[in-house]
This record gives structure tokens, C-alpha cells and sequence, in this order.
């Protein structure tokens, strides 16, 4: 049980994927802007590297090694159209805004990353888990950086108004940088710097 | 015409940078960024794979996927969901082609690219590439110069990135910063100049 608590924690903050793997970076700074964005791209990506990682576990010793990534990327690009096609069907505003980054998921490297290091040498219960937590460790830096986006730079979150624009009439002067996407590239460097700067050994350059 | 194509690249090139304005391909761009010569050597890569393979997406997109392109065959059916399976295939099929090809008739570019060639398959510029090229539906020709445009982009947003990085060695970076820290906040600086571009109207 506790092994698989770890398998589940680690990449949260330890291992995790974006700001210690550096692993699937150009989704975490192109849907970042606004929340609603980053909550239903995390939701798709911690469906497929659980799916991907698990359904590639499975299959590990039938598998041989010369076309194992070719077996990885059908697995992956199968459950990336499911999740495209249901993103389309529920929630089709967003499948908009999120134009080609849900087909992307595809060559996210977190899945790819996860299925080679884990799924084809762990059993799949391990499996599911270490694709869970690393979406959710994912997730958590979308969410994070989504939220200070759209917070400061729009003074929203989830279209409701938090603070009032000085555009409608309230207080606040929204921080243009950071609707520009170039802002996500500084806050994921600053979150890098903060971590380090507390825990020295995930830096292992 | 030959107007039209040309403000195509220059967008491609400048105005939508794969890297800087829409931050595809970021793995690689951080990772092989930090010797110029490698930059370069992958720059050339991409650029290649993508002249190739969103032309070829493009036909296959339009006389196979498309809704109604099998009429001619009597079937009304509509393949696009097919779309993102038969893309990354087809990306992986012509590496693998393109690496065997290159090794046999030019083995010097085949040694220069090295490792990038087979990593280029999950590279997202390509992918995405082929994802632009149907959501903005460009014809045959428009997709050819998207695909060298974009991936010149990306290789001049890369080689520059790899210079500054060289550069940077010598400055005093404070320690929690060092490495991924720093490149990712000289990545926004870049992007931030490259938004300049942003508006200008082709």
C-alpha cells in the first residue's frame, strides 16, 4: 500500500514531470491562459498516461523491443482520438480554443516519457498509478500557472470576475504580460527557481 | 501567387514561429538548445522532415479523409477522426524512409543529423504542422511553403536560442536558476521579441 502511495505522490512535486522530468512543455505554456482551458486539457492527459502506461504494461512481454514504440504510439494516438472525439462532443467552445493541442498529446513527451520508463517494466496496477500521478503532477503546474494567468492578467478565474478590471468600472489594472503566452515561460522558470532554491537535489544539472 | 506564398513563409517564418508563438516542439527546443552545432544539425532536420511530410498529410487528408473525398468511390463517409492516428504514421513511416535513404545516398548529412532524425518522430512541430494544415485548410502548394516556412521557423527560433545559451556560460547566474531556470526565462524574453512581428498584416 505505501509503495503504491509513493508510486502515486512522487511525481507531484519530487518527480514531476514538467518542472523536474522537463517532460511536456509546449501544452503547459500554450493552454495556460485562461483555467478552463488547462482543467479540461489536464483532464485528457491524465486519462491517456494512465490508459497509455497501463494498456502498454499490459501487453510488455508480448511486445518485442524493435517495434515497441510503434506499439506505444497506436496505443497512445487511439486513446488521444477518444479523448479528442469526447472533448469535441461535451465541450465543444473549449475543443476550439485548445485547436491542435489535444491532437498533440500524441507527441507529448510526459506519455511517451512514462510508458518507456515505467509501463514496460512495472505491472499495470503500478502502471496505472505512475500515469495517474504524473498527470496529476502535470496537472498541477497547468492548473497553477492557469491560475495566475487568468487571476492577474484578466482578474477572472473560470470567467467569474475576482477582481474588478479597471476596464468595468473597479480597482484593478489587469497585468497585460500575462495573457501574452511568453509570460507562461517566465512563471514556469520562476516555479523551477522556487523549487530549487527549497529542494536543492531536483536541480541535477 | 508567388505574393501569396511569400507572405505564407514570412507568417510562418516570423509572424506564428512554431517555438515562440506557439511553443511546439519545446522539449527539444530546451534540451538540444545548449551546443550551437547540434542546433544547427536539428534545425536542418526538422526543416526537411517537415517540407515532406505536411504535403504528404495534405494529399491524404484531402483524397482520403475528407468528408465526401471517397465519393469517388461511391462511399459516403467521413474519416477525419482517422486523422490524428494516420498523421503520426505517416511522420514515423517517412523518418524511418528518410533515415534509410539518406544513410545510402548521402551518408555525410545522415552522420551530421545523427540521433535527431529518429527522435524528430515525437517531435510536436511536426505533428503539428500537419494538425495547421487541416485546420486552416491550405491547398497542396500552400502546404508546401507552410512546411518549409514553419520549419524554418522553428530552426531559426532554436539556433538562436542554442547561441545565447553558449553565451550565457559565462554569466553569473544565481544557483537555483542555473540550466532549465534560466533558459526558460531567456525563452520569454525571446518570445517577447519575436511578438513584435505580431503586427504586422500580410
Amino acid at each position: 500500500m505505501n509503495k503504491s502511495l509513493r508510486i502515486l505522490s512522487a511525481p507531484l512535486i519530487k518527480e514531476n514531470p514538467i518542472i523536474v522530468q522537463v517532460l511536456g512543455i509546449c501544452s503547459a505554456l500554450a493552454v495556460t491562459s485562461k483555467l478552463e482551458t488547462a482543467i479540461v486539457m489536464s483532464l485528457a492527459v491524465i486519462f491517456v498516461t494512465a490508459f497509455a502506461n497501463t494498456a502498454v504494461s499490459l501487453i510488455r512481454r508480448q511486445v518485442p523491443g524493435s517495434i515497441r514504440i510503434i506499439v506505444e504510439m497506436t496505443i497512445i494516438a487511439s486513446l488521444v482520438i477518444i479523448a479528442d472525439q469526447l472533448i469535441k462532443a461535451f465541450a465543444f467552445s473549449v475543443s476550439k480554443q485548445l485547436s491542435v493541442y489535444v491532437g498533440l498529446i500524441i507527441t507529448n513527451c510526459i506519455i511517451l516519457g512514462r510508458t518507456e520508463a515505467f509501463g514496460l517494466k512495472n505491472a499495470p496496477l503500478a502502471s496505472f498509478l505512475d500515469g495517474l500521478g504524473n498527470g496529476l503532477g502535470y496537472s498541477l503546474i497547468l492548473l497553477t500557472v492557469a491560475s495566475v494567468r487568468e487571476l492577474f492578467g484578466a482578474g477572472k478565474l473560470l470567467g467569474f470576475t475576482i477582481l474588478r478590471a479597471n476596464t468595468e468600472g473597479g480597482w484593478y489594472v489587469p497585468n497585460g504580460l500575462l495573457v501574452l503566452p511568453a509570460s507562461a515561460f517566465f512563471l514556469i522558470g520562476l516555479i523551477i527557481w522556487a523549487l530549487r532554491t527549497v529542494k536543492p537535489e531536483t536541480g541535477k544539472e | 501567387m508567388l505574393e501569396h506564398y511569400l507572405s505564407l513563409f514570412i507568417k510562418a517564418v516570423f509572424i506564428e514561429n512554431m517555438a515562440l508563438a506557439f511553443f511546439l516542439g519545446m522539449c527539444t527546443f530546451l534540451a538540444v538548445s545548449k551546443r550551437l552545432e547540434t542546433a544547427v544539425g536539428l534545425g536542418i532536420a526538422v526543416v526537411v522532415v517537415q517540407a515532406i511530410t505536411v504535403p504528404i498529410n495534405n494529399l491524404i487528408y484531402r483524397y482520403l479523409l475528407a468528408e465526401g473525398a471517397l465519393n469517388w468511390l461511391g462511399l459516403d463517409i467521413d474519416l477525419t477522426f482517422l486523422g490524428l492516428i494516420t498523421y503520426i504514421g505517416v511522420i514515423a513511416a517517412l523518418v524511418q524512409i528518410l533515415e534509410m535513404f539518406l544513410d545510402k545516398f548521402v551518408p555525410k548529412l545522415y552522420h551530421a543529423l545523427g540521433i535527431f532524425l529518429p527522435l524528430i518522430t515525437v517531435n510536436c512541430v511536426i505533428l503539428a504542422g500537419s494538425l495547421f494544415m487541416v485546420e486552416r485548410s491550405y491547398t497542396f502548394g500552400e502546404s508546401i511553403v507552410f512546411g518549409i516556412g514553419s520549419g524554418a521557423g522553428w530552426a531559426l527560433a532554436i539556433i538562436a536560442l542554442a547561441g545565447i545559451r553558449e553565451r550565457l556560460k559565462y554569466s553569473n547566474v544565481p544557483p537555483g536558476l542555473r540550466g532549465l531556470g534560466i533558459t526558460f526565462i531567456t525563452a520569454g524574453l525571446m518570445a517577447m521579441a519575436f511578438m513584435l512581428f505580431s503586427g504586422i498584416q500580410l
